[in-house]
């Protein structure tokens, strides 16, 4: 039987962070008191009419600039009709087949489309198994009812469950450093929806999807993407055929649930929005959301890669995490000699790693400024001080800061660039480790690690490694 | 004296204001204790003496007691919409329609019953008990603004608003001898006024002429931040003065010469287009080719439409919820089944139906074409005359009950308003003339409509006033056409009508 391959597409809910809904001026909120920020309009009274939130619109057009997408001339709402005490109008305000932004891309991957819509509130199941059926008795919470969202929806490009949540990532990363969005998943201002199916690898038929829902982390995603491939894969194998269902991702244990029974299934009897007229943007709206536009991260990335020469994995490292990638610049612009690709590795390295011993802020946050660790990086490049010894600098910088000459000086730190005191020292230390000694002359290479060692013990670091070991050398083979 | 202060028209109650010569508390109690005196089951709820209700408001309407259809939101003061599932409903805003009036002087005399969320056309779909016809008890005021066009009629109120979607304000107007005008669609805010097809519906004034319907569209009319949908008439409204109508061009469509229209009103009709002629204005006959389908369109566009606009009324946050309820759905089911009259169910359903997935194109779709299409046809007869002229209702006023069991014979009485719903133009019906009945009784009014280009308002409200004072139909008073003598005082009868509040 040929291999069956993934075939993913996303559903992404982003929660914007306008001032006030998309359809009354109730301010956002979250976490506050319930029903709090409600009003005739949001909650659904008899004769109300909606006002579209002119920020979300501009939110909305940021949003399919950054994902490179047509935004329609000329887009419209609809009402999506169904019963729930979380939707008050008993429709929901939506856009279905004119929505604002059409085909884009993002990060090798197709976008379909994206659009404007309002959240529901919020229902919370008292007793029982904490839904709705068996439950004591429902409370809805109005406060979330008419957020605006933008819902983004991807060709299924996506090959399989890392992929997915690597890109969802990417995602996350885009739409954040639009400002526009909290964008985190616990809290649900980013909810991302998986539809999954399998397919005969190399065919271009798309076999039938199930959606899963619910993951509100993209641990959980990866985890229920990997858990519905393998259940299909398995299904297929035994001979059964994917039924089309939307599945619960539970995060207590992993498994998968259907939502709810085909008798309940939806028919939205989609109608288009009377209380609405057309949304059509303007010049200048959509100039704005161009103009806007800061560096994203995989416009960052290729730059990084392509301009500074930085690997691909540090490019993208960086690219993902603005402050970091501003802090890098930063450095790299102070580093005078210094190839931006070092001061990346060692923002990315080094760095990196002093900071998660002490605790774990970022860069941007630390007390290393960024002038400090180009005059670090400097230093090292030019051979003041060993690369050990800038290590230890970097250690005295994270912890206090300060000008990292001034730390070599103190320390005694530098180099010794008198090539006949490092001759005397290696010479000396070959005379107190013999065995070794025999060993190399023998052909064993490995045996050189006691001797480096020795005369790194006597010089505290301050030789240069690569000159050490050629010394070493040259009077074993001598 | 209080005869007398009740028959000024609203345009000389409001001068007589302004000058000092009359109180604005004397009026409006005047009018209070009329209304007090309602037989016909059309008021739902009545403002009481003094209080609130008599602030010195100045303005274009300063002192003048406007009645409201129950449809309107009204802060704190019950708003049913004509439905038992909005029992004891109290909105915690107030519609812009009725604020305006407020800005503009008026005060809440009454809230009037309607058919259940305006959906009928002689106001026996109310929940709370028919309306009279002031004209002859045993008869309906039309509907579904029935209750505000009996209150006018009967002298309850000088002056109303209701709301027309089909020709919810034209031919209750009709029936009961009082001018009603339907605006153009975005004339006037629809925030605050209980949806029924939200692309229809529009609110407009009931008034004794055309000067005091002039008067209420000035105040009511204009953009409004809380409906998208609103644009206002630019360069606003003023008072007809128009004497004559000649060089203005009048088209009758052949389509609407119905086999269905009642001789006697077939016969004004024709009266009043020779007075037409009389005044100098010419009369063609025109095509308007699609009309004929506007019911069939308007009875899918406007159900789809309710069946979402009506889905939030379910029981979870205000008005209505059945007790006893197992679960979620019983829930739904039980309020929604006790607190909805049949018709409303028929429209929900119907509309449902129109919108299911599979069925959209065929029904929904194809009626929006048709719609398209009969705005066309007025555009066209537009592009060379000035107006559009029908009878407004194919009969006077019928007897209660008489259409009751067939909804496609009550849905016939919308034939000559819906098309002007469809193409949003604005449309008026004025008094024209009596008619007897078919199989006979005392002689009943009927109306004559004339529509105009969208937002055209001024135009037709100067042709209206022109031919209002050659037809001189204020003579005419309920009571076979004695003397205007408002029911005061006297006991009340028949229909079944909720406490006054």
């Amino acid at each position: 039987m040929a291999e069956l391959e993934a075939v993913i597409g996303l559903e992404i809910h982003v929660q914007l962070s306008t001032r006030t809904k998309m359809f009354c001026g109730c301010e956002l909120s979250f976490g506050d008191e319930p029903n709090v920020h409600t009003c005739p309009v949001c909650l659904a009274h008899p004769g109300v009419l909606p006002v579209p939130n002119e920020e979300a619109i501009r939110y909305a057009l940021k949003i399919a600039a950054a994902l490179e997408c047509e935004v329609a001339p000329r887009s419209i709402f609809h009402r999506k009709n169904y019963f729930y005490p979380d939707n008050p109008k008993a429709y929901q305000i939506s856009q279905y087949d004119e929505p604002i932004a059409g085909a884009g891309r993002l990060g090798g991957i197709r976008i379909h489309r994206a659009h404007l819509e309002e959240d529901a509130a919020k229902t919370i199941h008292l007793g029982g198994s904490g839904r709705i059926h068996g439950s004591g008795a429902s409370l809805v919470d109005f406060n979330r009812a008419g957020t605006p969202l933008v819902e983004i929806v991807t060709e299924p490009d996506l090959r399989g469950a890392a992929e997915a949540a690597a890109w969802a990532r990417l995602l996350r990363e885009t739409v954040r450093q639009l400002d526009v969005s909290d964008v985190n998943m616990e809290e649900g201002s980013l909810r991302v929806d998986a539809n999954v199916s399998v397919r005969p690898a190399g065919s271009d038929r798309l076999g039938t999807k199930t959606e899963l829902k619910n993951m509100n982390s993209f641990r959980f995603l990866e985890r229920g993407i990997e858990a519905e491939l393998a259940r299909q894969r398995e299904l297929i194998a035994a001979g059964g055929t994917v039924t089309q269902e939307t599945l619960h991702f539970h995060p207590e244990d992993g498994s998968l649930h259907p939502l709810r029974s085909k008798e309940e299934a939806h028919d939205y009897r989609y109608l288009p929005e009377p209380d609405l007229v057309p949304l059509v943007p303007s010049e200048e709206m959509l100039r704005e959301a161009r103009e806007s536009l800061p560096e994203l991260p995989e416009a960052r990335m290729r730059r990084y890669r392509d301009e500074l020469n930085l690997s691909e994995d540090t490019a993208a490292l960086l690219a993902a995490d603005p402050e970091t990638a501003a802090y890098f610049e930063r450095a790299a612009a102070e580093a005078e000699g210094v190839e931006p690709r070092v001061v990346a590795n060692w923002v990315t390295g080094e760095l990196a790693a002093a900071l998660r011993q002490d605790g774990g802020q970022g860069a941007a946050d630390s007390k290393v400024e960024p002038a400090a660790l180009a005059a670090l990086v400097g230093m090292v490049q030019e051979k003041k001080i060993s690369h050990g010894s800038g290590k230890t600098v970097l250690a005295k910088l994270v912890a206090e800061g300060g000008d990292p000459e001034a730390i070599v000086q103190r320390e005694g730190l530098a180099q010794i660039s008198d090539s006949g005191e490092l001759e005397g020292i290696v010479a000396a230390a070959i005379d107190a480790n013999p065995e070794a000694a025999e060993q190399i002359r023998a052909g064993n290479g490995k045996a050189i690690g006691a001797i480096v060692g020795a005369v790194m013990k006597e010089t505290k670091g301050r030789a240069d490694g690569g000159e050490v070991n050629r010394l070493i050398k040259e009077k074993l083979a001598g | 004296m209080t005869r007398e202060l009740l028959e000024l028209s609203v345009a000389a109650a409001t001068h007589r204001i302004a000058a000092g010569d009359l109180s604005a508390e004397e009026y409006g109690t005047a009018w209070r204790q009329a209304a007090a005196g309602d037989e016909l089951n059309a008021y739902l709820w009545r403002g009481e003496d003094g209080a609130a209700n008599d602030g010195a408001a100045a303005g274009p309407l300063a002192g003048i007691p406007v009645a409201v259809k129950d449809i309107f939101c009204t802060e704190g003061i019950e708003t049913t919409a004509g439905s038992r599932i909005l029992e004891g409903y109290r909105p915690p805003y107030t519609a812009t329609a009725v604020r305006r009036l407020g800005e503009a002087g008026a005060r809440l005399l009454g809230k009037t019953n309607m058919d259940e969320f305006a959906m009928g056309s002689s106001n026996e779909n109310s929940a709370y008990g028919p309306v009279r016809n002031p004209w002859d008890r045993e008869r309906v005021p039309g509907g579904s603004s029935g209750g505000s066009a009996a209150v006018v009629g009967g002298g309850l109120a000088p002056c109303a608003i209701g709301t027309d979607t089909g020709g919810s304000i034209r031919q209750p107007a009709a029936l009961c001898g009082i001018v009603g005008l339907k605006p153009t669609y975005g004339a006037i805010s629809r925030y605050g006024m209980i949806a029924f097809a939200s692309s229809l519906d529009q609110c407009g004034p009931l008034t004794r002429d055309v000067t005091d319907a002039a008067l209420l569209l000035a105040a009511l009319q204009g953009r409004d931040p809380c409906d998208s949908t609103s644009v206002g008439i630019e360069g606003g409204v003023e008072p007809p003065s128009r004497e004559d109508l000649s060089g203005l061009r009048f088209a009758v469509p052949s389509e609407l010469a119905h086999d269905a229209i009642e001789p006697g009103v077939r016969a004004v009709f024709e009266q009043t287009l020779a007075r037409i002629e009389e005044l100098g204005g010419e009369i063609d006959e025109i095509s308007l080719p699609h009309s004929e389908h506007g019911i069939s369109a308007y009875y899918v566009i406007a159900p789809a439409e309710a069946s979402a606009n009506l889905a939030r009324y379910d029981g979870v946050r205000y008005g209505r919820r059945a007790g006893g309820a197992g679960d979620l759905i019983e829930m739904y089911e039980t309020t929604r089944a006790e607190g909805f009259g049949d018709e409303v169910k028929r429209r929900i359903m119907l509309g449902t139906y129109a919108l299911s997935s599979g069925y959209y194109e065929a029904y929904y779709g194809r009626a929006q074409k048709v719609r398209t299409k009969i705005a066309d046809d007025f555009r066209a007869a537009f592009s060379n005359h000035d107006f559009v002229v029908t009878p407004t209702s194919p009969s006077v006023a019928f007897r209660l009950g008489e259409k009751t069991d067939d909804p496609l014979a009550m849905y016939m009485n919308d034939f000559f308003t819906v098309p002007m719903s469809l193409a949003g133009i604005p449309a008026i019906s004025i008094p024209a003339g009596l008619a007897e009945p078919q199989g006979g009784g005392p002689a009943l009014p009927v109306g004559f409509q004339i529509a105009a280009p969208a937002f055209a308002e001024q135009r037709l409200l100067e042709a209206a006033y022109a031919l209002e004072q050659a037809i001189e139909f204020g003579a005419h008073r309920p009571g076979s056409g004695a003397p205007f003598a408002p029911p005061v005082g006297k006991k009340r009868t028949g229909a079944e009508g909720r406490a006054d509040g």
